[in-house]
């Protein structure tokens, strides 16, 4: 019982980078994409938020499968050609971005008025407004929904194994077809993607503590 | 472009009776999972510490393990312990746990958004724990929990996507199947987006009202 366990985990094992770098790569396409959209939501223009608002809601209202399959086979075998991994990494950076720019606008939010204020009084051009004095304290405020919505993702990564990605789900399916352990191969999938969603968490509650702590002195 | 709706409107009728798979689906979960959130969120609270590691344990197996992992267990894994489930049967019950998992801690913020001078004057006026449970605690907890499980409501159908990996015939399937056949992948996955949209974007804006509503008098 122990060394099947020991031989499946080996398999899956080769899997997690892929696992890991489709959930890192796409979360910080993601995170990028997601501030100039999060810009135009907030934008005074009714017609830029309006846009916005219609792009965000379409992103996240067609399921992540969906979107893969229209970027894998739709337009990566059309004009350009896109492997499977960078299909994968576009369509979940996408979904990434429309969430992330709702959580931007929440965190814009609970940034007190006054900072903007004082960040314009103090005369500082558009740019240091944002990099120097509320960006920071976006990011804190952005900080532990972004990392749940990161947990999420994580999980979301999955469904890459039906566009032919060898990440850990596509790995579970394999080894579970040569090996006929289907409940061993698939209980060990799901410890693995648990492990790293623990990892995820307790590294992000640290890197909240360590913030917290700057801010408190 | 005239070709184009020619085709989709060949194409409606496969695809229509898909989403009225992946909507039974949904359902299903949701009947089986709501109830099952329920009695979690109440058993992660309880004093009991076996009833509570219990729930504890199945909300993180629910919420921790992706949807598709516990779809394939429920489909590929368990025949091999000589359980064979339909393809109909492991896409609910996978999404029924999932599903559990998730409106539990949906829930229990909803409870625990009752304030306890409610508990405290329930027992006042002489109601026993379980009809001030029932008939105090759980109505007001309910409707704060209603947006956000409508909200994950429609997650669930986004899910019910995953079914596609267990051949279930469900809108993805159907999709994917007259891809194949006619190599015409991508008018095909605009109309199942579309068709998940005009589900998802209406109901997206409509919960946000309801929302709105109901926070109005705080």
């Amino acid at each position: 019982m122990f060394d099947l366990i020991k031989s499946i985990a080996e398999a899956l094992v080769q899997a997690i980078p892929w696992t890991i770098a489709l959930t890192v790569s796409s979360f910080v396409v993601g995170a990028i994409v997601a501030i100039p959209l999060c810009a135009m939501r907030v934008a005074h223009s009714a017609v830029v938020s309006r846009v916005a608002l219609a792009v965000i809601l379409i992103l996240r209202s067609i399921p992540p499968i969906v979107w893969l399959f229209i970027i894998f086979f739709g337009i990566g075998t059309g004009a350009i050609h896109l492997n499977p991994f960078m299909s994968a990494v576009i369509g979940l950076a996408l979904i990434t971005a429309s969430n992330l720019a709702e959580i931007y606008r929440g965190s814009l939010k609970a940034v007190p008025a006054g900072q903007f204020e004082a960040a314009r009084v103090l005369g500082l051009n558009r740019w240091r407004q944002y990099v120097d004095v509320l960006g920071p304290q976006i990011f804190r405020v952005a900080l532990p929904s972004s990392a749940s919505f990161a947990i999420g993702l994580l999980k979301d990564t999955a469904v890459a194994s039906t566009i032919g990605v060898p990440e850990l789900a596509s790995a579970a399916y394999h080894v579970s077809q040569s090996t006929y352990k289907g409940i061993e191969v698939y209980a060990t999938a799901g410890v693995m993607y648990f492990v790293i969603s623990v990892l995820m968490a307790w590294g992000t509650r640290a890197l909240d503590t360590h913030l917290r702590v700057r801010i408190a002195r | 472009m005239i070709d184009i709706f020619e085709l989709w409107i060949s194409w409606l009728p496969s695809l229509l009776s898909g989403l009225k798979i992946s909507l039974e689906v949904t359902f299903g979960a949701l009947i089986l999972g709501i109830p099952l959130g329920l009695f979690l969120a109440v058993g992660v609270g309880s004093s009991s510490r076996i009833v509570k590691s219990i729930s504890v344990l199945i909300v993180e197996f629910g919420r921790g393990a992706p949807a598709l992992i516990l779809l394939q267990f429920l489909y590929f894994g368990l025949p091999t312990a000589g359980l064979t489930l339909s393809s109909f049967v492991s896409s609910v019950l996978a999404l029924a746990l999932n599903a559990g998992g998730y409106t539990s801690e949906i829930i229990r913020a909803g409870l625990q958004s009752v304030p306890y001078g409610q508990r405290e004057a329930a027992f006042a006026i002489g109601l026993s724990a379980r009809d001030s449970f029932r008939l105090i605690v759980l109505p007001q907890g309910l409707r704060v929990a209603v947006p956000p499980l409508l909200g994950f409501a429609l997650l669930l159908l986004q899910a019910t996507s995953l079914c596609f990996t267990v051949a279930l015939p469900e809108l993805v399937s159907r999709a994917n199947d007259i891809g194949s056949s006619t190599f015409l992948y991508m008018p095909v996955l605009v109309l199942t987006g579309l068709l998940y949209a005009c589900i998802c974007v209406p109901s997206t804006l409509m919960i946000g009202r309801v929302e709105r509503r109901l926070s109005r008098h705080e």
